[in-house]
Parts: C-alpha cells; structure tokens; sequence
C-alpha cells in the first residue's frame, strides 16, 4: 500500500545570505544580490542579445538589445526592461526572448532599427566571421529588411590614431570604446558627438572633419597605451587594426593561446596565425591577471620575429678573413664548445643572459654555467643592478608565488599602494589598470614616490611625494617624520608598496623599504619591466643563488643542487654584471656566453663594448644581429617566443606556461642549443625541450632553507646640484625603440612625444629645446615644464632622439649638464 | 462650464514693468517667504503634499511628495533645479512667466530650497530664450540686494545661491537626468535611473528637478493654504495651470484656468476658431501626447481627464488645427523634430526617428505606400516603451495618434502614388 506524503515532495531551495530567488522562463533560480539579470540568464544557458553591455563596464543601457519583460510581486513592468542594467530581486519574475512574445518583439524591433543605417559590407569587414552584430543578426534579427530610404553616411574610415580606423557607418554606439578609454583606461580620446542618428564616436579630431577622412583643422593624436583593447571589445567592425586591416579573415586564422613577452605582467593572450606568420594578438580572458584587456605593446609588437634580418643559421667566425660565416649546427657547436672549454680553462668564462628568456631557457643558463663552465659568473640582469638590489630579491622576493606574495588581485583590494621608483602605465601597464580599477572602483589611496605628478599619478587618482633621484631612499626614511597619515596607512591593514627596476640605481632604497615593510608590515612586491626577470632570479641566474632562490655559499643548499645535478657546484659568489664585464674588459675572463644583451641597456654601454673586444672568445646566442653577434666568435641562432614552448614566471611569482604558436620553423629555444652545446663540452642539462628542462628545474623542488641575512645599505641624501647641472631623471616609457618593436609603424606612431621635463624653475633661460649632456655625450630635447623639484631633468630612457644609456651612458639620479639646446 | 478664476500665477503679469522687484513688492510679493522661513522644512513639505500640488513639467508627479524624497540629513550638500528648458513643441507658459514675473520663481525657489534644504538651487534656462535669461539673471541680482537670496535671508539664518545656467539648445535637457548632466557641463545625456537624482542627482548629490510653474506656485500656497489651493480644479488635479494655447484660434496666448477647464472653454476664451474655420484636431499638452480631434471638445484637461481620454495632459500646450492642416504633414514636421532632437544614447529613439522621418517625408511626397503605413505603426511600435528615456514614447504618439484618427489621409496620399506607379509601364524602355 501506498501512503500518499502529507506534504508535496518537493523542498524549498534555501536561499544564501545575501542572495535572491528570481524566476527566469518558468525556472527558479538563486543569483547574489546586485547581480545583472543578464548575467543571471546567462548562467542559466540563457544567451540575451547584447552589445553595450561589457561585464567590466560600468552599465549603459544605451544599445536597447538586451530588453525582457520583467514582473515585480505579482505586478508585471508596464515597459519591458534593459536586461544589462537591471539587478535582481526577491521575487523577480523574467521572461526572455524565449517565453515572451513581447520580449522576442522588442529584440528584433531593435535588431531591425540597428541594422537601418548599417551598410551591408559584411563581406569586406574585419569583423565578418566574428562578428557580434552579424551573429545576433542571424539569431534575434528578421530575414529580410523593411528599410528602403536613404542610409546615413559618414567618409570612411577615419584614423583616430595611427593603429585604430573608425568606420562611423558600422558603428552601433554602443559607448564601449568610449566607456572603456573613461572608465578602464583613463584616456578619454574618444568621445561621442553630435546627436541624434548624426551622433558618432570620434576625437578632437575627428570632429572637425572637413571633407576627407584626414583632413582636420587641428588637434593632438590620441595616444593611449590601450586604444586596442576598443577594437577588440568592439562589437561590431566600426573601430578596425591598421595593422591588420583587410589582412585575413578570421576563419582563415588558426588561434592559438600565447603569453604576452613583452613586460612582468604575463598576460594571458590569443595569438592569430596563418601559414607562419602571427596576424594579430588579441586578449585572452585571465580574471586574476589581465582579466580581459593588454596594453598597445602587447597586442600590437609582434612582426620582430619576422624581421629581414633575422638569424636562421649559426654562424662561425673566420680566423682569417674575421667575417661571420654561415656554418652548419655541426661546426658551429664545435667551434664553440672547442672555444668555451678553451676558456674555461683559462681564466674562466662569464655568462650574460639578459631579461628575456623563459624559466626554462634562464634554468638551461643556470645549469649550463655550473655544469659546463663551472662558475657563478652569470647574471640577468642587462641593466643597471646592484649587490643591495641582489640581497634585496635573495631576502623578499625569490620564491614569492601568488599564495604568499602580492597579486594582482591584493592590488585591487588593497586600501593603500605606494609605488616606489616605479612608473606603472609605462613599466607594467597592466598593473597600471589594476591601480586604476583599485582607486576607482575601491577607493584605494594611491601614492606614487617620483618626479613629478606623471598620467600614472593622475588616472589612478593620486598623490606624488616627489623627491630629487636618488633621493628615494631618504624619503622612504622620512615617511614616519613627515608623512604621519601614510605612515599609518601604511601600517593598517591592505597596505602594498610596489617597488620598480630603477630602485636598483638608488643606493640604500632597497634597504630603505625593507626597514619600512619591516616597520609597518606593509606588504612588498618588486615588479620588473622585463618578462624574464622574475624567472631567470628563480631559476638561479644570478651569481650568488642557485635555482629555487639557493644560495651558492650556503652548503646545505647547494649540496641539494649538486645531488640532484650529480656534479659539484662552484662553492663562491660569482661577479655580477658588472663584475663580469669588468673582468672580461681586463681579461680577466677568457669568455663570454651572451644570450639577448644589448649593449646598450647596460649601465655602461662602453665597458660592455670593451667587454665583448677584450673576451678572447664570445658566443652569442642571438635572434637578430646586434652588437655583440658583431663581435661574436660564434653566434647561435634561437626561437622567439612565438616559436617556441615555455613559461614565464610573472612578478608574482605565477607561473605563466605556453605552447608553441608557430610550428615547424626549425628554430630551436636556448634550452636546446645550451643542451647540445653541453653534450659537446660533455656536460648532461637534460634540457632538451622546454618541458625537460621544466621538469629539471622542478625536480628540485623548494628548497630546505633559504637563509638570507638582509644586508643594509646606507641610505645615500643626493647633493644639490651646482648651477647648469641637474640631476636625471629617466625611465623607459612603454612604447620607445626597444627592439621587440621594430617594423611596427602604427604602434610607434601612438608613442608619446619624447621631451624633456623640468620644472618651471630649472627651465628658466633654457629655451625652448635643452641640451642635457655628460662628458659621453649630450641629448637635446623640447622642454616640457612639469612639477618636478628644481634642479631635476627628465628624460624617456630609449625613445626618438633620447636614448639615454647609449648617448650619456648615465642613469636615474646622475648629475648631468643642462644648457639651453639650439633654438 | 467651470468658473472662471482670478488669475493667480499670471495676476502680475500685466502690471506695468511687472518683472520689477519694486511691482512685486506692491503686489504682495515675497510676503509668502517671511512666512515660509519662520515654519520648518517639514511643514512645507506638509503643507505642499496638502496642496495636491502636481509637477507641472508634463508627468504630474506630487510635488510634495517629491520634496519629501530628499534625504533629512545634510552629509552631502541638497540642490534644487528648476528645470526653465521648455522646448516641447507648443509649450510657452514657463518663458512668459519668467518674463513677466521672475520674481515669482524666485521666491518659489527659496521657499522649495528651504524645505528641501537646499542652499543652492540652479535655473537651467533654455539658451535660446535670451530676453527671459537676461530678465531672470536681473532678478535675481535685485533679489540678491534686497536680501532675499545669499546669506541669512529676511534674519532667518537660511543662506541661498541662485544660478541662472543657459542651455545649448537640446531638447533632451529637459529630460531631467540629461539636463543635470548639461548642468554639470557634460553631455546632455539622459542618465541611468537608479540612482534617482534624489539620491545621487547634481554632482552625485541629492537633487531635486522642478518645473518653473511648479516652483512659482509654491508661494501662493504658502500664502492661502492647502485649502484654497484645492478649491481650485479637480479633485486629483487641484490649482490654476497656465495653459499655452496657440494655432488657429482668434487670439493664441496664455490662459490661466483651473485645471480640468476644457478645450470648448478655452476656446471661448481664446476667440473661438480663428476665422470661424472648423477645428480639426489639436494637442492637449505639446506635441508628444497624442492629438486630439473636435470629438474630445469637453474632456476635462487635468492629468485624469486627458489620460482617461487616450492622450495625456503633458504641459497643457493646446496647440489647435483647423481643417486646412493635413495631418501627415503635420505629423512629419512633429517627426522631423524628434529626429533632430533625439541625443542619439539609445537604438530605438536614434535610429526609429529617422526612419519614421523618411517614410513620412516620402509619404507626403507622395511617394508612400499602404505598407508604408503598417510599418510606420510597427517601427512605433518597437520605439514605444524600449527607449531610454520618455523621448522615444513622445515622438511616436502623434504617428499613432494620427493614422487612429485620420487614417484615411495617409492612404489618400498612398493612392497618389499607387495611380501615378499604374502609369507607368512594368519594364521601361522595353518593346511590346
């Protein structure tokens, strides 16, 4: 017998705190509070047609698109509803397209008017094939079109900056180009004007079009280190890539997922390609790293790997005529491999590895100076550096992973960041627009310690404690005397200081900072400008730590080293950098084992010059020709990033792993050359492939101790400058001439004017061009007035007629001369 | 027939230099704000949800009711905006009564200010009413010196800035989140609602948007009380409006009358029809409520009236038609101003207004078809409702008004063309 329940089986679905239960098409469901019902939809597999709505936009509810009907207690809303602007409720009661008439109406009416006034050029659009509007078109929209007057035109396409062409016909006004410069990016170049179906996207500009697409009365370029992110979030092909205009279509492209190379961020991308040849770069879609958006040099420098003159095949240099010959892999490794142990024996040979490599590649260096050079003599760091900076990453950074360090994510949580000798939106843009979501979103305060109030300083709503360079470290000092209420916030909880490359030229800053980060417990994070940095300290290229953050003196730690390597490791500190290149100028080293240096990046282009003359015998493991494979013995060709598998350790110590985009170039990583290398120096790496020597590396594992006493450096207070000498101030803005962004004409034509800043003050007299010059060399720049303290000049650090390095050999905080420039 | 009234809003209104603070004075002129200051905020807003008060901009909103949105506390500072953009076709009640007694306006405004807290209410005028501008700006600096705005007002300890801001000549900046935008120095853009301006309104603080004649009124009803006020007009609409009659009546102009006075009665006041010429159809509140015809003569004007009746009683902008007027051609001119002044933020009023623009500028070419009808009512149809502001809603209600009413007129004009079209051979040029 049956007993029917007294109560219907069905049990009520509790309901979290702070969430609601709604209805959507007849089937309840729970969504937090403050959810958009279009999201909420979409969860339940509910797709609503949209187009102004971006999840990391703020709402619009301009495009009309997204419309249902929509029932509060019981009472049913006289007007259907934006969907993307609409949050839920207890109670809600939502029909979508698919159980509402009305609904389904309302989307094909708007469908319909949408489509009016766009032309129909689909088949010659970047867009076709991918495109939003096309899509929901086919989906939501009629078949056949009820428009038979006149379509509004606009000339087409106009620039709006050398790398995006706006095409006011397709474009739907959907406000998310211009939503994201204002909201995300903080570049508000794009604006709407007009009104009415004469309204349109355009710039200071465009808006005074005359007759032709480029004729404009007057107005500056927009400039914006992240204008390509509106032609990826564009949905339809109304903002277009001058790069990549008309140059595929996208199911001609293969997809493949990559990683950014070009900065310490390590941002998730979508790399493009057909038949060898990568056609564009899109963001890939990382919420805990560069949730959906990468700056300009991420997406738009990529053509390097295809310059003309590329290196394919090794090349020896001839004894008797002193030229570089093409030579086969065979010779080429035996050449060098004859010439390396030569010089090994001799007095040694120093390895130079530069900041580009992957861990893998930076591990194969490591294990290849012990291992087949036996010595600590290498070092990545191809730039200024420091012994304070090398305690400084031993004690507080190596080994940092994003389960114990700084993040992404903790940035925008934080209530207080302070950035230190850092320029975020140049150095690490990303970071930049975390800053900017932080303050924006989160009311995080942002204080900047630098030059003068830079657009870092403004778009992430800051403060500038300025000092003179070099003078970092005194005011970090001086944060407790003079400045009480960052000192309290910086003791409160969700406090982060972010400290950059350039701290390195500041004697006593690192020391500085981790006397405050010991005082306050603020968190410390060191973000470098180069991809390969963080990778290459954990993977041991330095001269005094081996892999995992080990240091070379402490026996018990290189005893796990040399068990796992089954061979002794050098048991003292190598030389750094510089120390190495001294040597190999005195000869003092009989080698040189370069991987990606430019002579130029180096505190001091002339010693690395004399250097590479001096070394009796240089292999240089290059992609393109460049100083030192001028002066090679042997030059070993490698893959770019594009053309090989690997990793790069991001500044927060995540790991950021990619599969080879372009197969079958037959361009091998360093890992392999330094490998086969090996074998012919009869050395064993086990780093054939980036994934062995992967799993080499990781082998290794964390290490038992690593015990690392901070050694202090006295805080150095910069003297006052005599008359006509100021002291320098310089960084690398983001787009400059650093190599990986040769042949990419439209990205440098959104690069930023480069001038020289002084203040008021200092440029009094001077005209308007200065002459800034040390005994190396003099630059001569526009003047730009700025509110830098008195006595100071800025200077871009590799830009169009500043190159600061090569032509001054001097860096942040030298004294330099300043004189009025030719007018 | 309703009673005539004594003229309230327009009693000064022909005094000889009217706009002087001297005649306002004489004429019992800021004698409701001594009375208003020595009361607190809570029994104004009291006394004016008393009144039955209803915003005079067109929705009809209680105007005590919307004072008594405004947050008690002070965090942030409280800003009145009167809203002086009118631009609805039709409507000319605010700009005569800023011309004529700005006075008025004023003293409404500290009176509102003080119950809202305010100390400092903006008047966003529209820009091309430059003579109004001028009047008010002088005003508003013989208010100044007599002490009846700035610090400590008539000894009160209540302090008040009055701005006068011109517009530049947008019809959406009458919408109210557009016009604070423009206030703000931005685009005249309507904004997202939530947050009301209540809430967060000028510069994200709390705001609230009267009408000119709204505000104007507040100080009569200081004056005489809630109860006299609603001796006046209908049960849910009391108080005199000034309603704005213009088109082909003898004497166009405007009437102030209780409100539920009907079109047969503001005829008779205005003349009758001009040159005895039939009416044919006319507007109970500007061009955006739907047009009336000679069968609505007697529906009450008051916001029920006009509701029950199918149209709505906008801002009592009777503009009437007699029958030499075609009505698609009208209505193609209406259209023709909604293309020109939607802002362009949203689809359906963007592009749906110059599509509905193009069909009837073809139809009355005489280039339109049957079809052309039905797709006119339906592109209506997806605009009404789906745009982002009332906008869109306003700009289809004189096509759907006039092809309910006067269908037959579009398809006269289709069958023009459907003859000349039969004219002409199938394939031109082609030898039988």
């Amino acid at each position: 017998m049956t007993i029917a329940p007294d109560k219907p089986a069905t049990t009520e679905t509790p309901v979290p705190e702070g969430h609601v239960k709604l209805t959507i098409d007849g089937e309840e469901v729970i969504a937090p509070k403050g959810e958009l019902l279009i999201r909420t939809a979409e969860r339940l597999g509910t797709v609503i047609p949209r187009f102004c709505d971006h999840p990391l936009l703020d709402p619009a509810g301009a495009c009309r698109q997204c419309l249902v009907e929509v029932e509060m207690g019981g009472r049913p809303m006289p007007k259907p509803q934006a969907s993307c602007t609409m949050t839920v409720a207890d109670g809600m009661v939502v029909k979508t397209q698919l159980t509402s008439g009305v609904a389904d109406k309302a989307q094909q009416g708007v469908m319909e008017l949408l489509l009016i006034n766009h032309p129909l050029d689909c088949p010659i659009c970047d867009k076709g094939g991918e495109c939003p509007l096309q899509n929901q078109a086919m989906a939501h929209g009629r078949p056949e079109s009820r428009f038979v007057d006149t379509k509004r035109t606009f000339p087409k396409p106009l620039p709006i900056s050398s790398q995006v062409l706006l095409d006011r016909e397709r474009c739907v006004l959907c406000q998310r180009c211009t939503r994201f410069s204002a909201q995300i990016a903080g570049d508000p170049f794009i604006e709407l004007l007009e009104r009415g179906a004469h309204q349109q996207i355009g710039t200071a500009e465009t808006a005074d079009v005359l007759d032709l697409a480029s004729r404009t009365s007057s107005g500056d370029p927009f400039q914006s280190y992240f204008s390509g992110n509106v032609i990826q979030i564009c949905p339809v092909g109304a903002l277009t890539s001058a790069a990549y205009r008309f140059r595929s279509r996208p199911f001609d492209l293969v997809s493949a997922p990559s990683v950014c190379e070009h900065c310490s961020s390590g941002c998730a991308e979508r790399s493009d390609f057909r038949r060898g040849k990568v056609m564009r770069k899109l963001a890939g879609d990382d919420p805990e790293v560069n949730e959906e958006w990468i700056c300009d040099k991420g997406r738009f420098a990529f053509r390097y790997p295809q310059a003309a003159d590329r290196l394919r095949r090794p090349q020896v240099r001839n004894r008797e005529t002193g030229v570089l010959e093409e030579a086969s892999w065979t010779d080429a490794l035996r050449t060098a491999a004859e010439g390396l142990l030569k010089a090994r024996d001799g007095k040694g040979v120093g390895v130079l590895t530069g900041g580009r490599l992957t861990v893998e590649d930076a591990y194969a260096y490591s294990k290849f100076a012990r291992i087949a050079l036996r010595t600590n003599d290498i070092d990545f760091r191809a730039r200024a550096h420091s012994a304070e900076e090398l305690a400084f990453l031993s004690a507080a950074v190596v080994g940092t992973t994003p389960e114990n360090g700084v993040t992404f994510g903790e940035i925008e949580r934080a209530r207080t960041v302070l950035c230190v000798a850092f320029e975020p939106e140049d150095e690490a843009p990303i970071v930049f627009l975390r800053l900017r979501k932080a303050a924006r979103k989160n009311r995080t305060r942002v204080v900047h310690l630098g030059q003068w109030t830079t657009s870092s300083v403004r778009k992430t709503f800051g403060e500038l404690l300025a000092c003179v360079p070099g003078g970092e470290a005194a005011a970090i000092d001086g944060i407790a005397s003079h400045a009480a209420d960052l000192d309290e916030a910086l003791s409160g909880e969700g406090a982060v200081v972010l400290v950059g490359e350039r701290a390195a030229e500041v004697p006593g800053l690192f020391s500085a900072l981790h006397r405050l980060s010991g005082r306050t417990g603020a968190r410390l994070a060191w973000i470098p400008r180069r991809a390969g940095d963080r990778g290459a300290l954990e993977a041991g290229a330095v001269p005094t730590l081996l892999p995992g953050g080990r240091s070379v003196t402490d026996d018990a730690a290189r005893a796990e080293v040399e068990k796992a390597w089954g061979v002794s490791v050098p048991a003292e500190a190598g030389r750094d950098t510089t120390g190495i290149l001294q040597a190999a100028s005195g000869q003092e080293l009989d080698g040189l084992l370069v991987g990606g240096v430019d002579p130029d990046d180096l505190p001091d282009p002339d010693l690395a010059r004399r250097a590479l003359d001096n070394a009796g015998f240089v292999v240089s493991l290059e992609l393109r020709p460049s100083e030192v494979t001028e002066r090679a013995d042997v030059v070993l060709p490698i893959a770019p990033a594009v053309e090989k598998a690997g990793s790069y350790l991001n500044w927060e110590g995540r790991r950021r792993d990619f599969d080879v985009t372009l197969e079958g170039t037959g361009a091998l990583p360093d890992c392999r050359v330094l490998d086969t290398l090996a074998v012919e120096m009869d050395a064993d790496l086990f780093t054939q492939t980036p994934a062995a020597a992967y799993a080499d590396f990781a082998r290794l594992g964390t290490p038992e101790s690593r015990n690392w006493g901070y050694i202090a450096t006295a805080t150095e207070t910069p003297s006052t400058p005599e008359n006509g000498k100021a002291v320098l101030a310089t960084w690398r803005q983001l787009i400059d001439n650093g190599s990986l962004q040769d042949d990419e004409p439209h990205l440098k034509g959104t690069q930023r004017t480069p001038v020289a800043r002084l203040s008021a003050k200092t440029a009094e007299g001077l005209g308007k061009t200065v002459k800034v010059s040390t005994e190396r060399g003099a630059i001569t720049l526009p003047v730009e007035v700025a509110d830098l303290p008195d006595g100071v000049v800025w200077l871009p650090g590799n830009s169009d007629g500043s190159a600061v390095r090569a032509t001054l050999g001097a860096g942040h905080g030298a004294v330099v001369s300043i004189t009025g420039g030719e007018q | 027939m309703a009673d005539p009234i004594t003229p309230v809003l327009t009693k000064r209104w022909l005094s000889p230099n009217s706009w002087r603070l001297a005649t306002y004075e004489q004429l019992e002129g800021y004698t409701a704000i001594r009375k208003a200051l020595k009361g607190t905020p809570e029994q104004l807003v009291q006394l004016v949800k008393d009144s039955g008060l209803r915003g005079r901009g067109g929705a009809g909103f209680p105007a005590g009711v919307k004072w008594s949105f405004m947050p008690p506390n002070e965090d942030k500072p409280h800003y009145l905006v009167i809203n002086a953009d009118e631009g609805e076709p039709g409507t000319c009640k605010d700009i005569p009564l800023m011309m004529a007694d700005p006075h008025s306006l004023i003293e409404g405004c500290v009176i509102a200010s003080y119950a809202m807290r305010s100390h400092h209410c903006f008047i966003y005028v529209r820009g091309e009413a430059l003579h109004c501008i001028r009047r008010l700006n002088a005003a508003v600096r013989e208010a100044y010196q007599a002490g009846y705005l700035g610090k400590n007002i008539l000894d009160s300890g209540f302090d008040l800035d009055l701005t006068v801001h011109a517009g530049a000549g947008a019809y959406i900046c009458g919408e109210e989140t557009a016009l604070l935008d423009s206030l703000e120095g931005r685009r005249g853009q309507p904004r997202l609602k939530p947050p009301f301006p209540a809430a967060a309104g000028l510069y994200a603080a709390p705001t609230t948007v009267n009408n000119v004649e709204t505000i104007a009124s507040a100080p009569y009803i200081v004056n005489a009380g809630s109860a006299w006020f609603r001796e006046m007009g209908r049960e849910k609409s009391p108080g005199p409006k000034i309603y704005s009659i213009s088109g082909h009546v003898e004497k166009p102009g405007q009437y102030e009358c209780p409100l539920g006075t009907t079109l047969r009665e503001l005829l008779d006041m205005a003349g009758g029809m001009k040159d005895g010429i039939p009416l044919k159809f006319w507007t109970p509140g500007g061009s955006s409520t739907p047009m009336f015809t000679a069968e609505h003569l007697d529906v009450p004007l008051d916001f029920e009236g006009a509701a029950e009746a199918g149209s709505m009683l906008g801002t009592t902008a009777v503009q009437v038609f007699n029958e030499t007027v075609s009505v698609p051609w009208a209505v193609m001119k209406w259209t023709q101003f909604y293309e020109h002044e939607s802002c362009g933020k949203c689809t359906p009023c963007r592009e749906g207004t110059y599509w509905l623009a193009q069909i009837l500028e073809r139809m009355v070419e005489g280039h339109g078809t049957p079809e052309d009808i039905d797709t006119l009512l339906d592109v209506c149809d997806n605009i009404f409702g789906r745009s982002f502001c009332a906008l869109g809603d306003g700009a289809v209600s004189p096509i759907t008004s006039g092809i309910k009413y006067f269908r037959d007129e579009f398809l006269a004009l289709c069958e023009q063309n459907t003859a000349a079209n039969e004219a002409k051979p199938e394939l031109v040029g082609a030898q039988a």
